[in-house]
């Protein structure tokens, strides 16, 4: 290393701007084998989807999702998802209030059991819930002599629904009520209102985004759901068939176009949930970055 | 403010006692009938004919077969996602790139597509009538209604849990450490090994168990592409429905007890390593007190 | 080792960081880059250190091109403003880490680093906290193990980014003198990046004012605080009052008061503005005809040896939104002595006044 200094206000040669460097070594080796990684095993097949739906013509295309049976599938996939989802929506946030407010024996292990519809295979609770419910089932014995069948109908569905979705809003409302501030419950309540009036004005309105994304990935989860709901739904067409039920028959009968039509359908419901879900999130994360102040 | 005031304002925070236990009545009911009256029915279940006929199930050879080739699936699918998963961590939480919000999107896709569609888009690509049908047949490799099929189905399902476990906790983490260990000399692997990894390692141990679990676990999408073939193609929660579906109860029941041991399992790790990463995080966020006391047993000089 | 910076510029998105930067550091120096938030000090230090990368210029290390040289080569010494020591290592190992990192070749043998990093922590003197962890230390024993660390490589210079920032005042004092002392015995050339102009003027050999990415004037303490060259370092450093009037040859025109300004003798009736410090007003009761600004006393403040009053003119002849509040320091004893009393009406003159022109709008 030389130990001459540049003459005080020399000017070396005028070097063109510069890419910028990045500090961290690894973007590219990370960033490649992540790009690889998605294109093999998300983005290749789902085009091989699409390009499989292209080669239907429009009539056929249209023939094949909008069969009677298939229509009725959509009814009852969205429509016992969209209650299971409601379900969840209020026990869900009752769950997550009494474990954030209230302290009783136990607590924690009810916290950690809030997960296991995560961790429980879909098979292993389509048939303890189909055993619970049927006829000779702990709940079932007592429900049917009453004319309320849960097993084998649309009612079990929902049933199935609700346990796969729990977890979903408990988990989104959770740290939201956790970071809530006392402090604006205890404004509302100096000024003088009641604790119901400071639930619903002041409490529930904070939580109210995130409450609306549990519901949405409830939702996203349930309209997808096979593996517990099909022991338990009874699959009978047009009655307890869902969606992901119809795809599965279709293929076994090789009817592949058709199973892809249907299922190009399922995708891209999923997308526009996914966007949702994602713009509902960001929409959250914004109203807290306000209130922590 | 004097006492009576302040005792008002606390109970005005608080809802009224009897409020307070039916509401927690209420949510344990609910828990209780969702969610352990299921692992309670699937022990009962289990046991209905004795502890001899449980074991026989267990040892039944397409049993057998069922459970390695769960255990096989997850070993390979589960290093692939962790590698996965640190690589695209990494690259989203320590970089600023055009796109890295649809690489994130992308990522979170599995979880909103049934997991019938997910196996369906294997069989279009490597069934006998998928793009790659033919030349498959030609090489005599199998790939759909066999194993290779079913690994691929069962990556596609779990690959987001690790990305999206590490992803916000090294973005909260930040880029600090891992610039003073550049201005100090690292080369990019010192730094990950050293400084990064030793600071996600609960992360990673929370996304690796859930990975786990979905992984064995996983139903829908492996059901397409396995051909159910008995004592070949058949994970545990396959061979579950085939039994269940011959009305062969309490084998059935038994082969799920594993998967519902396994989820138990599953929660209490998680439980513990969430427990873990939340003090880290907020060991984070704390500012150091100015005089801090001194560590329970800490003597004044050091070994050397 | 010296280090010239030339014609750098910067910027992030639409954001200007740095525009056109020169400046030269000679090799043992202590010095401070001081401005507001803002200002481009600590982009600047972060190129200096290679952490970022200028879109345009230079940076030379005894002459040497290290413009593209990665951080890592470069052999400087970084201090970061929230320490940064590795969370999951221990005192001792956190300083180590650049002794362990070394290619083979050039690593010390474990009792070499282990010598080595005794050596430090006794420097720092924290040699008692080295199997501590960082989560166990205080705010001013981190930035102690921080600096340990930086020095244990042996940087050619070393670059400290708000090092005091985070700490409490009494902490920070004490640091500050201990950083000199430091620099005394090591004499390795040294930057520091601060907002706060009491430590800058306290701590460096000299200082580099900058606002705005620009530099504004580089000299000694003393140097700077006698002759400051902008308007901004003027107002910067140490309190000051702002007046506006009219220069007109060598003269300059507010309420009540001309001030000689032999510096703008051929100015023609222009604006101007005058920096006054507080110490060089002085205020008199106020008798009818007296020269100076009319004022009111509308707070004094005498805690200690000064008293400081805030003066409210009684004509506002000042632009809209200039705030017309007038501060003064005068001996509380000379307070005491004239006894004013708040509410009074008294006149100030300025002793001693800085004049700049208005820039002509072009």
């Amino acid at each position: 290393m030389t130990s001459a200094v540049l003459p005080h206000g020399a000017v070396p040669p005028p070097v063109a701007r510069r890419t910028p460097v990045r500090v961290l070594p690894g973007f590219n080796l990370t960033l490649g084998f992540t790009v690889f990684y998605l294109c093999l095993i998300v983005l290749i097949p789902l085009s091989a989807l699409l390009f499989k739906t292209f080669t239907l013509t429009w009539p056929q295309f249209w023939e094949a999702v909008t069969g009677p049976r298939v229509l009725a599938s959509y009814r009852l996939t969205f429509g016992a998802s969209f209650i299971a989802a409601m379900v969840n929506v209020v026990f869900g946030l009752l769950v997550a209030w009494v474990l954030v407010r209230y302290s009783f024996p136990g607590k924690k292990i009810v916290d950690a059991l809030v997960d296991l519809p995560f961790a429980l295979p879909t098979a292993v609770a389509g048939i303890s819930l189909t055993a619970l419910l049927a006829g000779n089932g702990w709940i079932g014995q007592f429900l049917e002599p009453h004319g309320i069948q849960l097993a084998f109908n649309p009612n079990g569905i929902v049933i199935a629904l609700i346990f796969i979705g729990l977890p979903f809003v408990v988990r989104t409302v959770q740290p939201v009520l956790e970071d809530a501030e006392k402090e604006l419950e205890e404004a509302a309540t100096c000024l003088g209102a009641t604790r119901w009036q400071t639930f619903s004005r002041v409490v529930f309105p904070s939580i109210a985004p995130a409450l609306l994304t549990g519901f949405a990935m409830a939702f996203a989860r349930a309209v997808g759901e096979y593996g517990s709901v099909i022991f338990i739904a009874g699959n009978m067409p047009m009655v307890s068939e869902i969606t992901p039920l119809i795809i599965i028959s279709k293929l076994e009968q090789y009817d592949y176009a058709g199973a892809t039509a249907v299922a190009t359908v399922m995708l891209v419901i999923s997308f526009i949930l996914l966007l949702v879900i994602n713009g509902l999130q960001s929409w959250q994360r914004k109203r807290s970055a306000g209130n922590t102040q | 403010m004097n006492q009576n005031n302040i005792r008002t304002a606390q109970r005005g925070t608080t809802e009224a006692p009897w409020v307070r236990y039916a509401l927690t009545g209420i949510a344990l009911v609910f828990m209780f009938l969702f969610l352990v009256l299921p692992l309670a029915a699937v022990a009962t279940e289990a046991l209905r004919k004795g502890w001899d006929a449980y074991a026989e199930a267990l040892r039944e050879p397409d049993a057998w077969s069922a459970i390695r080739l769960t255990f096989i699936t997850a070993l390979v699918a589960v290093p692939l996602n962790l590698v996965f998963g640190v690589a695209a961590a990494w690259c989203i939480a320590k970089y600023e790139f055009k796109g890295k919000s649809f690489l994130t999107t992308l990522i979170d896709l599995p979880f909103s597509v049934s997991p019938v569609v997910a196996g369906l888009i294997y069989v279009l690509v490597f069934g006998a009538q998928g793009w790659f049908g033919p030349w498959l047949a030609e090489h005599d490799i199998k790939i759909v209604f066999a194993v290779p099929g079913i690994i691929l189905a069962t990556i596609f399902v779990t690959f987001p849990f690790i990305a999206r476990e590490l992803i916000p906790l090294m973005q909260a983490q930040g880029n600090d450490e891992e610039q003073a260990a550049q201005v100090l000399g690292a080369t990019g692997w010192q730094t990950f090994w050293y400084v990064t990894l030793p600071n996600i390692k609960w992360g990673l141990i929370y996304g690796v168990i859930l990975c786990n679990a979905r992984a064995m676990g996983e139903f829908g999408a492996v059901s397409v592409v396995s051909g159910h073939i008995r004592g070949q193609t058949n994970t545990m929660p396959l061979h579950v429905e085939i039994l269940y579906n011959e009305y062969q109860s309490v084998a059935a029941f038994a082969v799920a007890s594993l998967l519902a041991l396994l989820a138990l399992v599953t929660l209490a790790i998680k439980s513990v390593a969430e427990w873990r990463m939340e003090s880290e995080l907020k060991a984070l966020a704390e500012l150091p007190p100015e005089r801090p006391t001194p560590a329970r047993g800490a003597t004044a000089g050091i070994a050397n | 080792m010296s280090i010239e910076i030339r014609n750098v510029n910067k910027h992030f998105g639409t954001f200007q960081a740095l525009s056109d930067v020169n400046l030269d550091i000679a090799s043992g120096e202590l010095l401070a880059l001081l401005g507001p938030s803002g200002c481009g000090k600590t982009t600047l230090l972060r190129i200096i250190a290679g952490l970022e990368t200028p879109d345009t210029g230079s940076i030379h290390f005894s002459g040497e091109d290290t413009t593209d040289v990665h951080v890592r080569e470069r052999n400087v010494g970084f201090v970061f403003q929230h320490y940064a020591l590795f969370r999951h290592m221990s005192v001792f190992e956190n300083v180590a880490f650049g002794l362990r990192v070394k290619p083979r070749g050039q690593r010390p043998s474990d009792a070499q680093i282990k010598q080595k990093v005794t050596d430090l922590l006794k420097l720092v003197q924290l040699d008692w906290l080295a199997d501590r962890y960082p989560s166990q230390l205080s705010g001013g024993q981190r930035q102690r193990i921080a600096l340990a660390r930086a020095l244990a490589v042996e940087p050619q210079v070393l670059l400290l980014d708000e090092p005091f920032g985070a700490l409490d005042a009494k902490v920070r004092k004490e640091l500050r003198r201990w950083l000199r002392r430091l620099h005394d015995e090591l004499h390795v050339t040294s930057i520091f990046v601060t907002h706060d102009q009491e430590e800058a003027l306290e701590v460096a050999d000299r200082v580099v004012l900058m606002n705005k990415g620009v530099v504004e004037q580089s000299g000694s303490p003393q140097d700077v605080w006698d002759h400051p060259a902008s308007p901004f370092v003027y107002g910067f450093l140490g309190d000051v009052n702002l007046f506006h009037g009219r220069a007109h040859e060598g003269l300059l025109h507010l309420d009540g008061v001309a001030i000689h300004t032999p510096e703008h003798a051929d100015a023609q009736n222009a604006q101007a503005f005058a920096y006054v410090r507080p110490h060089d007003l002085d205020v008199q009761r106020y008798t009818p005809g007296a020269s100076g600004i009319v004022a009111t006393l509308s707070r004094a403040i005498v805690v200690g040896p000064i008293a400081r009053l805030e003066l409210l003119p009684v004509e506002n002849n000042q632009p809209a939104g200039h705030d017309p509040l007038i501060e003064a320091q005068i001996p509380a004893q000379q307070f005491r002595e004239l006894g004013f009393k708040e509410g009074e009406t008294l006149v100030v003159s300025p002793r001693k006044a800085r004049v700049f022109l208005q820039p002509q709008a072009s």
